[in-house]
Formats: structure tokens, sequence, C-alpha cells
């Protein structure tokens, strides 16, 4: 500490170095800490938000986090006259300020945001990218195979590199001349020429390998009667989150939609998750087209595949044989096999109880019986495999 | 050290003596922003960690780096009296808040209010930080915020009262003993015989506790919760000092603020400024003192209370004088308001019906989703500031009863007077009491004018019209 000067012990200047004063930002830090872990012990509710959802990703979406209030005993204030003070002409009637647009005095529930006059708000806003590093720190890629190394692929050529030697066609006139110029120099000219064939300089390129990762989610969906908005909406959240995770790990990833009931048919997404159709439920006419289409377009060899189904579990029980025998054969090529079950009843589930007896690690399955479960099913579909079982 | 600084701070202290601003030894600190910002969002240059400190930090810090706040002063009241300075200042800036400190320093040095605040409170502060610093050491930093997070709810629910009896020693386990006296159903049988008027057996009635609501929330639970370890009892007690020690300030306000505004334009006007430096001040000091649609300026109402006082006694009507008030003696007045009054009674005797017309002040509520004025009438804007004022400006909640149900509850009463509570964050705060009482809380209320309970058991908020 410097203290300057004293006069009449009066009054003192003085000026620290406060470098090592960090206390603001330590609290600031911890303050923010708590926003990520409100953010975290939100995320069952936040990531079945349907704005975000519906919004498929395009936009950004931002969800106020409210859980930082410092709460205290204190007067509504939409209940509340207050003093203000005019230029001179107001009068009574004067709008002076809009209120929050949420609806009349409302109860007065308090949580009202925005440019409230004299409110003093504070909200942490997350953005659908926070929420997924916060949402893809829990989740695992099972099952991870090397498909990469056979999928190497010469993407492009970069000329990144000066050599002494090359070809005359990649000659580099800038630095071959700056050369000439320095070497002249040293023998006092101020000249380019002569150039001699030390001077020259090549360019050299690299051939940059980036190996391509691919991944396909094959999401099949029962769309019969017995499917309501309610389950197609959690199926929904689960494929959106999924989709956005894969991504996040492969290079491309693309989703076929397989709609089906008695029968399967590949459709859009708008149609999977819109349309419904009435009749009963044959679930192995969807492993049989995801099947087809791994055939078709989907090469194992270059694909890692994952099939996804979400269903009721109201399946036809002389099927339900069947359906294992195609989950195996699908479970052969594919990275993981999924099964989501929307079941918020507890109804006894046929396919549910069949599958209990399939004894694959690859086999992962979760029942659903709210939204906030989207983001267990995620957690428990996409664990960490392990070797052990 | 900058030597014009140091001469316009020998210069403004002279004229502020001359004035007869009577002010503790001052101690003027040249920080940068970020130092400035972490004293003001703490109130202290030390006190204990809590993120919310952290999070008003931020916000200040943004604020000032987006070039959105003003220029900020920052004052502590204490012997010697601690003034920051922002090192990227201007001097005609410093020049202001430097004059404006001085004044609040007189202020704190001679309104009664503060008459009892520990001066020696940055040294208090810094070792309660260290104690708070330690207990987190001991039982986890988890632990001890969470207590912090509970007592910084309620913290301003005490009684600040000047002179205050103290907590009246109520004997819990007399309770019992009478208890126990208590005769049976049955003792009239007994008695059969004997004359009727001997048959009515006075059952003591069970003793109030507290015998009267009790007002100090904080010192309630911290002599009687049951639910409280050693530590936590400590940081009660010193949280408890730190609120005591903020209070003046809170309920003084309008008053110190239009004093250090008042003392700042008088101050620079004695001073020789150059034709820049006269601009500059004059912008700076326009931004302070600008009145608002939305909400009351301390700053602004503050002075023009003051100078309407200083003008009326400098030129008394003849009723005035009748009453004994000399003309010129508006100064010699403002000095005696500054010691005496605290912003409820400085608007109430001295907000005058004219001011209120001359300042357009007037009451706006919320109407159809919109805020609107409803009111240009005086004595009701007068009364809705002073009774905004009123407790600090937080609803005036006692203890009713710390053993409701006779099982040891505590049952909360706000004073209502026409302005409701904040039902989510009522909602939020129960919790926080019941963790510190570790039993059902209660707290009456009114709700759309009618009488309502608001409970937390420890699983969940109920609420019931009574």
């Amino acid at each position: 500490m410097r203290v300057s000067e004293k006069e009449e012990k009066q009054f003192v200047i003085s000026q620290e170095n406060w470098s090592l004063h960090r206390k603001g930002y330590q609290d600031q830090q911890r303050h923010m800490d708590k926003v990520k872990e409100a953010i975290k012990d939100n995320l069952p509710d936040l990531i079945s938000e349907e704005s975000i959802i519906m919004s498929n990703g395009r936009d950004v979406i931002k969800i106020p986090i409210r859980s930082l209030d410092e709460y205290k005993i204190r007067y509504n204030y939409d209940k509340t006259k207050h003093v203000g003070q005019g230029d001179g002409d107001s009068q009574v009637g004067d709008v002076i300020a809009k209120g929050s647009g949420e609806g009349e005095d409302g109860q007065g529930k308090g949580k009202q945001a925005g440019d409230q006059a004299g409110k003093d708000y504070y909200e942490a806003e997350v953005t659908i990218e926070e929420l997924e590093t916060a949402l893809f720190k829990e989740m695992e890629l099972p099952n991870l195979q090397q498909k990469e190394q056979m999928d190497i692929v010469t993407d492009k050529v970069e000329f990144n590199d000066i050599r002494k030697k090359g070809l005359m066609g990649n000659i580099d006139k800038k630095r071959t001349i700056i050369t000439a110029i320095k070497r002249n120099a040293m023998k006092g000219k101020a000249e380019i020429t002569p150039i001699h064939n030390d001077d020259l300089r090549f360019k050299t390129w690299d051939e940059v390998v980036k190996p391509e990762s691919k991944a396909v989610v094959l999401a099949m969906m029962d769309t019969s009667g017995s499917m309501g908005a309610f389950e197609k909406y959690c199926a929904r959240s689960f494929f959106f989150w999924m989709a956005r995770f894969l991504r996040t790990k492969y290079e491309t990833v693309e989703i076929e939609f397989i709609a089906h009931h008695t029968e399967a048919k590949v459709v859009s997404e708008e149609a999977f998750f819109s349309k419904g159709e009435s009749g009963g439920t044959i679930c192995s006419s969807a492993y049989l087209k995801a099947l087809e289409l791994i055939r078709e377009k989907y090469n194992p060899v270059r694909y890692n595949i994952y099939p996804v189904h979400f269903s009721d579990g109201e399946n036809m029980t002389s099927d339900n044989e069947k359906c294992i025998k195609l989950v195996n054969e699908l479970m052969d090529i594919s990275s993981m096999f999924g099964y989501g079950e929307v079941n918020a009843h507890s109804r006894y589930s046929t396919l549910m109880n069949t599958y209990k007896k399939i004894d694959n690690p690859k086999f992962r399955h979760y029942v659903l019986k709210e939204n906030r479960d989207v983001y267990q099913a995620l957690k428990s579909l996409f664990r960490k495999y392990e070797t052990s079982t | 050290m900058d030597t014009k600084l140091h001469h316009a701070i020998a210069e403004i202290t002279e004229i502020a003596s001359s004035f007869g601003l009577d002010y503790f030894p001052m101690r003027y600190e040249i920080c940068p922003a970020d130092i400035i910002y972490t004293f003001g969002a703490y109130g202290m240059p030390t006190r204990f960690t809590h993120w919310s400190f952290g999070k008003q930090f931020h916000k200040m810090k943004i604020q000032y780096d987006f070039g959105l706040s003003q220029i900020y002063e920052l004052v502590i009241n204490s012997n010697p009296c601690y003034a920051f300075l922002l090192d990227t200042n201007s001097l005609i800036q410093n020049k202001l808040i430097i004059a404006h400190v001085l004044a609040h320093c007189d202020f704190f040095k001679n309104n009664v209010r503060f008459s009892n605040t520990r001066r020696d409170m940055v040294e208090s502060m810094t070792a309660t930080a260290e104690r708070i610093a330690d207990y987190e050491m001991t039982y986890g930093k988890e632990e001890v915020e969470s207590f912090l997070d509970a007592i910084l709810a309620i913290q301003e629910h005490i009684d600040p009262s000047i002179i205050r009896p103290k907590l009246p020693d109520y004997n819990m386990d007399e309770e019992e003993t009478e208890e126990v006296v208590r005769k049976t159903p049955y003792d009239d049988l007994w008695n059969m015989d004997q004359p009727a008027d001997a048959k009515r057996i006075s059952i003591p009635k069970r003793k109030k506790f507290p015998p009267s609501p009790e007002k100090d929330l904080l010192l309630f639970i911290q002599e009687y919760s049951r639910e409280l370890e050693d530590w936590q009892r400590d940081i009660l007690t010193m949280m408890r000092e730190e609120m005591l020690y903020f209070w003046p300030q809170m309920e003084t306000k309008i008053m110190n603020e239009g004093w250090a505004s008042y003392w700042h334009q008088r101050i620079l006007r004695e001073m020789d400024l150059t034709t820049d430096e006269t601009i500059e001040f004059a912008k700076l000091n326009a931004n302070v003192v600008q009145p608002s649609p939305t909400s009351i300026n301390p700053y602004y109402l503050g002075l023009k209370i003051f100078e309407d006082i200083e003008n009326r006694y400098n030129n008394p009507t003849e009723e005035m004088m009748q009453q004994g008030v000399k003309p010129n003696s508006g100064r010699e007045k403002i000095f005696e308001v500054r010691e005496i009054e605290s912003d409820i009674s400085f608007i109430r005797n001295y907000l005058t019906k004219e001011l209120v017309k001359q300042e357009d002040l007037y009451l706006f509520e919320k109407k159809k989703g919109n805020y609107e004025i409803t009111d240009k009438d005086y004595e009701n804007v007068r009364d809705q500031l002073v009774s905004m004022r009123t407790n600090g400006s937080f609803p005036y909640i006692v203890v009713e009863d710390g053993d409701y149900g006779k099982n040891g509850e505590l049952y909360l009463k706000h004073g209502y007077e026409g302005t409701e509570l904040d039902p989510h964050y009522l909602e939020n705060v129960l919790p926080y009491i019941y963790q510190l009482w570790g039993r059902s809380v209660y707290m009456e209320t009114v709700v759309d004018d009618k009488p309502t309970v608001y409970a937390y058991d420890g699983k969940k908020v109920s609420r019931k019209a009574i």
C-alpha cells in the first residue's frame, strides 16, 4: 500500500494494487454455477418443452430460468400504488408504462418478467446449445463401431507448405523473388536479378484426409389408433434430441421415418408425427421395412445404424415371436436397437413382456410415463456400453 | 499521486467545512472498475461470500462495460470514512463525487438514525467474513450457503428502533410448570359439597409466547429456534448486526441522497471551474437528479424538498413568523432537519401541497395491463410515499405465536395496510423460515380483502382463507 500524503489528517488518498482482489469474480462464478445447476435440475422439464421440439431446432429458443431469484417477503408490485413524476402536465388516466401483457392484473403470480415499470428483473436464459451441452454430457454413444477406418475419404488437396524442390507449375513467385532480393542485397546490389536456381520456391500440397462417419436413425413408430397425441409427442421429443445428439458424434446423420400399423411404410417427418391411422398393430412389419431399407440404402459397412421403435406396447400376440427374431436380425447389423414404450397407465404390454427375454447389450428399452421421462429415456438408451453385461 | 486531484480534494474539503459540514476524516481509495463494483455489490470492501453478491456484481459490471451506468459514488459509513473513486474518472467527475460523499459523511455522522451504527463495521465485517469462511471449511460450503440463503430471505425483518428494550425473557419452562398444576376435569367431583362459587376453578390461561407480537423475526429465531446449531446461531447474530448497520441507510435514502446532491451543487458553485468543466458538471448533475415517470428518484426528490425548506424558512409567511420562524433561517433549518428526521417524517412534514404540484407527482397503478396515472391528490401522493418508505420499504411482519398449536410452530402476521404481499415470493420464503425454525410456519395476511393464511409444513405450501 502506498499512502501518498496526509494533509491536516482530514483526508488521505491512496491507490493500492487490487489485481489480486478476485472476490467479485469468484462469487459471480458461483452464481453462474448455480445457473447451470438450475438448468441441470430442470432438464427433464426443459427438454420436453414444446417450443423447442416444435421449432425443429431452427430457431434459437431461450428459456428463462427463474430459480435464481433472491426470494424475500415483498409487496405485490401489480397490486400496489406507486409514485411517479411527470414533466408538468400529467393527467389522471395517462398511461406511463406498458404492462407485461400477461393478462389483466393476474393472480399476481409475480412471475411476469419484462419491462415492468420500476422493476429490476434478472433472468438467466438458456439457449438450445446450452441445453445440449448439459444434456449430452450425460449421454454416451453405446457400442460405437470403428467404421470410420473403412470409410477413409480423401477430401481435398491443400497447398500448405513451401519447399525448394517442386514442379515448375507450382512455383511461388513472390517468395522466389524475395529470396533473390535478399541474396542480392547481401552482395550489396538492390536488384531482383539474377535469380538463381537456389532461390526458387515451390508451393507443395498435402492431401487432407478426413474420415467420413455416417449414421442413420431408423425411427419407427406405431401410428395405429391407440397412439394418441401424448404418445406421439414423447416420441417426437425423443427423436428430436436423439438426432441432435448423434449429429455431435457423426458427420452426417440421416433419419428415416417408418410409420406402421398392420403394415409399414417410409413417410415424411410431418406425416410421421401428425397422421394417425386406425387398425391393429403388427410391429414386425416395421422391422421388415427397416431391414429392407438397410439392404437398399444403408450398408452396415458404411453406416452406423440406430433403429429405434416407439410403441404403446400393444401388438398382436401372434406377431411377438416374429418380432424377436427380426429385432435380433437388426441388432446384428446395428449399433444399438432402442425400444421406447409410452405407457402412462402401466397397462400390461404384450410387446414389453416379450422383449424382456432379449438378452443382448445392444437392446435398450425404456418405459415412459410422462413428458419428463423423455430425459430419462434418452439417458437410459444412450448410457455407456457396459462390457460386463 | 495526481496533484490536481489532491488540490481539488483540499479545496472541496475547505469549502465543505466553511459551509458547516461536519464529517469524519476521509479516506479516498482510487480503484479500477471491477473493484469498485465489487465493493458496491457487497456494500463493503470485505464481506462474506455469497452468490447473490456475485450476481449483483455481474449486473453492475455489465452496465459499466456497456457504458450504461452513470458515475458511481461509493461511500462507507465508518470512521475514518472510506470513499472510492474510479481510476478512469475525469477530474470533474471526481470533484462532484468528492463533494457528494463529504455530505453523505456529514449525514452519517450527524443524523440521529445513525447514532447507534458501529463505525468500525469495516473491520467487523472483515472478521465476520473470516468466521463464515471458517465455518465453510468446517461444515462445508453447501451447508453454509444454504443457511445464508435462508437468512438472506428474511434479513430485513429486524427491529431497528434506536431505543429498544431487550427481547423480554419469556421463560418457556415456566409455562410448562403451570400446565402441570392445572387441575383435572374431574376436580369438581371432589368439590361437590362446596359452596357454588368455589366450584369455579380458574384454569390458568396459557401464557402467550411472545407476550406481545415480536417484530424482530431474526432475533426471535436466533433465541428460540430449536433447530439451530451454535455456528448457525453465530452467523445469524452477525448477519443481524450487519442489517442493523445498513438499516439507517435504507430508511434515509431520500434524505441522504437529497442532502448530498444539495451540497455537491453548492460546493461546486464555489469552485473555479473551467468552461469545459462547467458544462460537463451540468451534464453529470442533470443525469444524477433526473426525475423518472415510473419511480421516485431519491436524489431529485430529496434535493427538491431540502431546497423548498430552505426557501420557505428564508422567506417565512406571517403564520410561520408567528410560530417563531426568523427570516433567513433556511440554512439553519435544513441542518436541523438532516439531524432529526428520517424519510418518513421528512416526507410527512416537508412534502408540501405546492411542491407536489410543482414537481408533478402522481400515483400510478396497473390497470388493464398498463400502468396508468390514477391519482394526483396531494395527500394521497404524500401518504403513499410515506407508506412505501415505512419499515425500509419492506412489509411489516411480526411473530404472533412461537408455540402455535401448542406444537412449537411459528405463526407470523403481516401488518396489512392495503398492500398485498407477492404470493409467489411468499411461497418461496416460507420454506426458508421453516428451514430456520424447524417446524411448520404460518403467515397471516390479506388477499383480495380476505384474511388468508399461508402455511408451509415441510412438504408443501398451502393457502386458505380464514
